[in-house]
């Protein structure tokens, strides 16, 4: 573990997706002493000082009815990691359960569990995710319901692919003929060997799960006002393009900044985790 | 003779494969007695794997029975029949979990046949490394942090975890080298004598053969063609394919035992 950090700490690439990831986060953790204007997360009304460009002490400028952008951003950054590790909290452990279900019991299992997995990756998850949401209320709890519904089967695939070749390894051949159960077998051997390849794509996923929940919520899906959320930011700034260019460029700026840090840090685990086999 | 310790009769297994059947081994019968070592040799797609499966519990067998100690195996393995038959396998690079430390893999056949209280395990493990030649405190190390031998001696103190009367060796000496693979034999043959064990030895490497087993079963495209104790296999074999197989061994000559055992002497 240590070692890891290392070797990401010593890539410039690396490096910078660490400390890209690393504002991200403690933004969102520390908004409430961060924030210039903590309650501009809530439905405030400033006319004063409404659609003002970036100037001191609005560093990222206002919104349309004066409430401070950079506030705002921290908050949403909030929201938007809580959705992510919320989602991901959920959809590991059901794909990778089911992965390794259908990888190592083979058989009618394996048929029942990869082709339910490939009907759910036929969908295209933006499709998806905005069908459950049109049929649910849209609201914060019914859109991580709706990504979690669209993310399970990528683990299952990773896992049962891996779980596959694990399969064949003679540790597993050995745990059977001493009498291993099941469980032992999947959980206790074959899982630790699929876990470097599950957080490198949590750590990657984090990144497009802000994407596709910023995404919902530019469609009017996903988290709705005034909770701050990157994706509803941009889309209510889109109208006043160019002129109020701040409105969009400061969130879309975030967004960027979120997914492009988490997927340096996973391409990086990718590189490292993945030589250690 | 006493009863025998492990009988087949008439074993055959069948696999089907696009249409075609392939008769992987057919109608074996071999009586092993406890305490014997007995080599099966052949080439590769002989069967030999596939019968070390079905003795194992791994594969059924198409047809015929295996009797353990007077009873017959059912296909389903009971625990008490897997703490009787362990298995030492060929490569021990895979043979070992990569994630799991020497001590949790050693662990697993007294977590699995409740052998002794959770304290006294750890000690057990210890003393399982110390019988195999490994120092105890090799529990806490990675399987990475060891020699392909040293693996190989964990993959055999695993095998003996559970107080096994018979191991199933599929050719555990043959990915590794020459000089290791002679400590490693020197091994199985003194556990053998120490704890009573019976071998099922999967070889393809007759020098090996000759060296450890009391009698050796030659398997030819699934068929037993010759079954005869060691020395006389390589004597005065019978088979055509025996020959064949033993006129193939590359031979040491005179001169070059003699210069062998100079270079051991002077070694020593």
């Amino acid at each position: 573990m240590r070692r890891v950090i290392g070797i990401l700490l010593a890539n410039p690439l690396s490096l910078l997706g660490v400390v890209l990831v690393a504002l991200v986060v403690l933004g969102a953790v520390f908004a409430d002493f961060l924030a210039p204007f903590p309650e501009h997360r809530g439905a405030v009304v400033d006319f004063l000082n409404f659609n003002r460009p970036p100037e001191w002490p609005y560093i990222f400028g206002t919104d349309l009815v004066g409430r401070d952008l950079f506030s705002r951003i921290l908050y949403a950054y909030r929201i938007s990691l809580m959705l992510g590790v919320v989602v991901l909290a959920i959809a590991v452990p059901i794909g990778v359960t089911i992965g390794l279900l259908a990888g190592y019991l083979g058989g009618v299992w394996e048929y029942l569990l990869m082709r339910l997995t490939d009907v759910f990756l036929s969908i295209p998850p933006l499709v998806l995710a905005m069908s459950i949401m049109g049929l649910l209320e849209p609201t914060l709890i019914n859109g991580m319901l709706a990504v979690t519904a669209m993310w399970w089967p990528w683990y299952t695939r990773l896992v049962y692919t891996i779980t596959r070749g694990e399969k064949e390894e003679g540790y597993v051949l050995a745990a059977e003929v001493i009498g291993a159960s099941r469980s032992h077998v999947m959980f206790r051997e074959i899982l630790p060997n699929c876990v470097p390849a599950v957080i490198t794509k949590m750590t990657l996923d984090l990144g497009f799960v802000i994407l596709i929940a910023s995404s919902l919520s530019f469609l009017g899906l996903g988290v709705q006002p005034p909770t701050p959320d990157l994706g509803s930011m941009v889309a209510e700034g889109a109208d006043y393009l160019p002129d109020s260019w701040w409105l969009t460029v400061f969130p879309g700026l975030a967004i960027l900044v979120a997914v492009f840090g988490f997927n340096l840090v996973g391409d990086a685990l990718r590189d490292i985790l993945g030589a250690e086999r | 003779m006493t009863a025998p310790l492990l009988a087949l009769q008439n074993l055959s297994k069948t696999f089907r494969s696009h249409g075609h059947a392939v008769h992987a081994v057919q109608d074996v019968s071999i009586d092993v007695a406890a305490g014997e070592c007995l080599a099966i040799v052949g080439e590769s797609g002989s069967g030999k794997s596939t019968l070390a499966n079905m003795v194992l519990g791994i594969l059924a067998p198409s047809a015929g029975e295996i009797r353990y100690d007077g009873q017959a195996l059912p296909a389903r393995r009971t625990l008490a029949h897997r703490r009787a038959l362990q298995l030492v396998q060929q490569n021990p690079l895979s043979a070992l979990n990569p994630k799991r430390s020497i001590g949790a893999s050693l662990r697993l056949a007294f977590d699995v046949h409740r052998i002794g209280d959770r304290a006294g395990r750890t000690a057990r493990v210890g003393a399982l490394l110390e019988d195999v030649g490994l120092p105890a405190d090799f529990a806490q190390r990675p399987p990475a942090a060891l020699s392909g031998g040293q693996r190989q001696r964990v993959a055999i103190a695993r095998a003996l975890a559970c107080d096994s009367r018979l191991l199933v060796l599929d050719e555990p000496t043959s990915a590794l080298d020459v000089l290791v693979q002679s400590r490693i034999l020197r091994l199985l043959a003194d556990l053998r004598a120490e704890h009573g064990l019976t071998y099922l030895f999967i070889s393809h490497d007759l020098a090996v053969v000759r060296n450890i087993a009391d009698r050796v079963a030659v398997f030819e495209k699934g068929r037993m063609v010759e079954l005869a104790p060691t020395d006389r296999l390589f004597t005065a074999p019978e088979h055509p394919y025996t020959r064949r197989l033993i006129s193939a061994v590359p031979v040491i000559t005179e001169d070059e035992i003699t210069m062998r055992d100079q270079l051991a002497h002077g070694a020593a």
